[in-house]
């Protein structure tokens, strides 16, 4: 035998299960008068700097059925690139930009939608810069672990083509997965993101 | 300090597809994850302060009362501290826990099991780590509660946690079970781990040096969430 690494095992994952909005919108469910607000509802501020977009998807399982009782967080970064995060060490981020949102899908036809700003450029570990990107998790009922994906905006052609995330997926055809379409709607562009979980036309997971 | 997050172990945590837990077979991707180091955007994360945290945020037994009553059942105190896989703690982590009242009745508009609702017990509960990684709350011990897979399948006591580490790569959904419940051994959502040793790591501990005399019963309850590596060698960018 070797020595022993001294490492802890990650705790595993368990499901969110169907009632994962008691923990994280009791107000959504109905439970009132614990704390005043749920976390995480609203992103942008009027002091918030960026140009103001709209990211909105439905979440559908492997039979093309939306899934209502997911729950959907993002991360992102501001306008400049920096994250609202201790972790952040390259320079000052937005005070008036959290940077993490998270909502309940509806129950009519699970869709999401988050307004907030197209998130400015991060580097890659190597240095060359990613194209913007919104970091995707969604947990559920019937999800054992939660699952990661990111973002992109339809509308920056140039950067997705050279974004070091995308050109590492083995199937060209699947990058498409990630990168939501622009529309405009009301003078503000709206990016329109599907995350189906399964089959025809799966979005791409990471494991990061 | 800089560096990746290591990689999760996917033969610890349960796989996506486990067909004995029904609702995974359609809401399990078929094809693999991409695997590749954390970036920036994953080794950050939100933190939340202490100030976000009301005195009744992690006293399940009051912060529902409705009519200045205390909800019912085996009252517990639960408590554990967050920690990386360096062992190290994890401070100023926001860690979430809902669960059913004492009778396995879920406060949800969803959920119609014929026990009843208690007029006193919302369920939710949230805490911030101390300086030490230290969280702990009061509830009662929830119920088992019978749920539409098998046909006559029971989740064992559990309470589901939510943890937020210091990075988005950290994010960990999890449920805590009760030492010596047999019912954790024939769950199909337990079954999905399929580790042994990995499901005991779920289970916590009655702890009778916690528990208060003549009040409440105490569980250790330790989470551990990913750890980072470090830099060893300053010229080699990726860490070691």
């Amino acid at each position: 035998m070797a020595q022993r690494l001294d490492y802890l095992k990650e705790s595993p994952s368990q499901t969110a299960g169907p009632y994962v909005h008691i923990g994280t919108n009791p107000n959504w469910v109905e439970i009132t008068g614990v704390w005043k607000d749920d976390l995480g509802l609203v992103i942008v501020g009027p002091d918030t700097k960026g140009e103001r977009v709209i990211l909105e998807g439905q979440v559908t399982d492997g039979a093309g059925s939306p899934v209502r009782d997911a729950l959907v967080e993002i991360w992102q970064a501001d306008a400049q690139g920096f994250h609202n995060s201790p972790a952040e060490t390259r320079g000052q981020a937005d005070p008036a930009f959290a940077g993490w949102a998270r909502q309940p899908l509806s129950e009519t036809d699970g869709t999401f939608r988050f307004e907030t700003i197209r998130p400015g450029r991060v580097p890659y570990p190597d240095g060359r810069l990613q194209a913007p990107h919104v970091t995707v998790w969604i947990v559920a009922r019937g999800i054992n672990l939660g699952l990661h994906t990111r973002l992109y905006f339809g509308d920056e052609v140039e950067a997705n083509a050279a974004d070091p995330l995308l050109n590492r997926i083995p199937e060209p055809a699947r990058r498409a997965t990630l990168i939501a379409p622009r529309t405009e709607r009301d003078g503000l562009p709206v990016f329109r993101f599907d995350i189906r979980l399964q089959g025809e036309n799966e979005t791409v997971f990471l494991d990061m | 300090m800089s560096g990746s997050y290591f990689q999760r172990d996917r033969d610890w945590h349960p796989p996506a597809l486990t067909p004995g837990y029904k609702t995974s077979i359609l809401r399990s991707p078929r094809n693999a994850p991409l695997s590749l180091p954390t970036t920036l955007s994953e080794e950050t994360g939100p933190v939340f302060g202490h100030d976000l945290i009301g005195a009744l945020d992690n006293d399940l037994i009051r912060n529902f009362s409705r009519d200045g009553g205390e909800a019912i059942g085996q009252r517990i105190v639960v408590y554990g501290r967050v920690l990386d896989e360096n062992a190290r703690p994890v401070p100023g982590a926001l860690v979430e826990f809902w669960q059913a009242n004492a009778g396995g009745r879920y406060r949800h508009k969803k959920e119609s099991y014929l026990a009843a609702i208690d007029p006193n017990f919302g369920g939710c509960g949230r805490a911030v780590t101390d300086a030490e990684g230290r969280y702990s709350f009061r509830t009662v011990k929830p119920g088992a509660y019978p749920w539409p897979n098998g046909v006559n399948d029971w989740r064992p006591a559990h309470i589901h946690f939510s943890v937020f580490g210091h990075a988005f790569a950290q994010r960990l959904i999890t449920q805590m079970y009760f030492e010596g419940d047999p019912m954790i051994w024939q769950c199909p959502i337990v079954k999905t781990i399929p580790d042994r040793a990995a499901i005991e790591q779920l289970v916590a501990a009655l702890d009778r040096n916690a528990t208060i005399p003549m009040d409440s019963l105490a569980y250790k309850f330790d989470i551990v969430l990913r750890g980072r590596r470090s830099t060893m060698f300053e010229n080699r960018m990726e860490g070691n």
